[in-house]
């Protein structure tokens, strides 16, 4: 119990002090997390209206695939990801292993089966008569598409939401990918890994308060525009 | 067809905020040397005060991957480190025999300690030998935690165990294949005993109930050695960046940082590159 209260008060100092080891993890964590969620859903949106929308041999098949990728753990896709950006592995030339970049590659691997299996979902649930109106009165490609987001969006959202919340929370990738380095690839999460290591729970307790806190206030957002049409 | 201004406004936000994110990152542009080396190393807060002055004078940033020796040792093996310091002289032995590194150095030293209950079932407080304190510890089938993760500190453990002449297996012998800190809070909580390295142990010390109870063998020496890889074995490797940096660290400057550097209000570890006379 002690440790939790001087945990809270200690994530309060660092957050009051702007402790430059602080922001710099939290800074990294953000731009891991935002990154990754946006170029997943770039791929991954697309990719669900098509899963869903178009139909084709071996889809069940398909499906049950995306479905079993949602409880892939970290540390399996991590070790997958590793054995291909490692120098011996076959992208093993671009140098990617404990860099930014080799973390979205597998920060992104590991939601985009949640965009695409949520965004197929959610347009599922859009009122199947509104569509078909739509293709009689002769929708045009981008028109459908338009008009399938557009009714999606809580559910796309809610993907993206749940996504954001997968990836910043997550310590596998980023700590077997990126290593943990200091000041460039130690994001909340792994910090919070090696503190605990080093016997610094308090600290470590109050890092995961901040990654809270920031999860909290991006949600906040995030629900407000969720919720914002609904009036 | 989009009525939600406001879905359009976060979806916008959300790249802003991304695409800035993007901006941020290209600011590293540096070179980069990637040192592997062990927990013990880097929690310790040694390399905070050695690297820095390294970095600047050769403008280079040194990335510092911290693992268990195996692992460092493993990474390097796959050319994914360009050099590494770590502390388990007989696996850096056959990682150089094999080609993957070449020019090791010692670095520094420091210690590790038996630590126990201090009800001691076993029995070994003050004993001065390592080897017969393990014995006793499986004869009387005293709980004891091991690392089991391929670390420095688990290979010396079993190193003790065969030079004692035990097999340790039983229901009180426990791996806990984590950290070294994990694994001083398992055998605190068991009442067990433990192989640590000294830095970790006085790390933890003011949250353990268990102490040391035996020190100061031969056997318990924990020497750091230095190796670069081998670069006629993975041509990409910063070979030129990593024998500077071997330099810099067996330098006076380097083994003067190592030598004054203390936590807790202990010295933690001892140069070991060149002698006492040569360090001032």
């Amino acid at each position: 119990m002690d440790y939790i209260f001087s945990a809270l008060k200690e994530a309060i100092n660092l957050i009051i002090t702007l402790d430059s080891e602080v922001t710099n993890v939290v800074g990294t964590s953000l731009k891991l997390s935002l990154t990754s969620t946006f170029l997943a859903a770039l791929i991954g949106i697309p990719l669900g209206i098509l899963v869903s929308k178009i139909d084709f041999k071996g889809k069940y098949f398909l499906n049950t695939v995306l479905n079993t990728l949602l409880s892939l753990p970290t540390v399996v896709l991590g070790l997958f990801v590793y054995s291909i950006i490692s120098r011996k592995g076959v992208l093993g030339e671009w140098g990617l292993l404990f860099t930014i970049k080799g973390i979205i590659i597998g920060q992104v691997l590991l939601i985009l089966p949640i965009v695409v299996a949520l965004v197929r979902n959610a347009i599922h649930d859009i009122d199947e008569k509104m569509y078909k109106t739509a293709l009689s009165l002769g929708a045009t490609g981008s028109q459908k598409f338009r008009l399938l987001i557009s009714e999606a969006r809580y559910g796309i959202i809610g993907a993206l939401i749940t996504s954001f919340g997968r990836v910043i929370g997550e310590v596998g990738v980023s700590m077997m990918i990126g290593g943990n380095i200091k000041g460039f690839t130690r994001t909340i999460t792994t910090a919070i890994a090696m503190e605990t290591n080093k016997g610094r729970f308090g600290f470590a307790l109050a890092l995961g308060i901040i990654l809270l806190s920031l999860s909290f206030i991006i949600n906040f957002i995030l629900y407000f525009f969720q919720s914002g049409e609904s009036k | 067809m989009f009525k939600n201004k406001s879905f359009i406004i976060g979806i916008t936000l959300l790249i802003l905020i991304t695409s800035f994110a993007f901006v941020d990152n290209t600011v590293k542009g540096q070179e980069r040397l990637v040192l592997a080396t062990t927990t013990s190393t880097e929690n310790s807060g040694l390399l905070d005060e050695l690297i820095p002055p390294f970095e600047e004078k050769f403008d280079i940033r040194v990335d510092v991957v911290s693992v268990g020796t195996g692992k460092a040792i493993s990474l390097a093996e796959n050319g994914d480190a360009d050099i590494i310091l770590v502390h388990a002289k007989d696996a850096e032995k056959q990682f150089v025999e094999e080609g993957y590194g070449v020019n090791r150095r010692d670095v520094m030293y420091n210690d590790f300690v038996i630590l126990g209950p201090p009800a001691d079932p076993a029995n070994i407080k003050g004993m001065k030998k390592a080897n017969k304190a393990f014995k006793k510890i499986a004869d009387t089938e005293s709980t004891f935690v091991s690392r089991g993760d391929d670390s420095g500190t688990n290979k010396k453990e079993l190193s003790i165990w065969s030079s004692a002449n035990v097999e340790p297996a039983g229901k009180w012998y426990i791996e806990t294949g984590q950290g070294m800190g994990a694994s001083l809070n398992v055998a605190n909580e068991k009442e067990a005993y433990i192989l640590a390295d000294r830095g970790t142990y006085l790390a933890y010390s003011s949250d353990l109930d268990i102490e040391i109870l035996v020190e100061g063998d031969p056997e318990l020496y924990n020497p750091y050695g230095i190796i670069p890889v081998n670069p006629a074995y993975h041509s990409h490797v910063d070979y030129q960046m990593a024998m500077a940096f071997v330099g810099y660290i067996t330098s006076q400057q380097g083994q003067k940082i190592i030598s004054e550097y203390t936590a807790y209000g202990k010295v933690l570890f001892h140069p070991s590159a060149i002698t006492s006379e040569n360090l001032k």
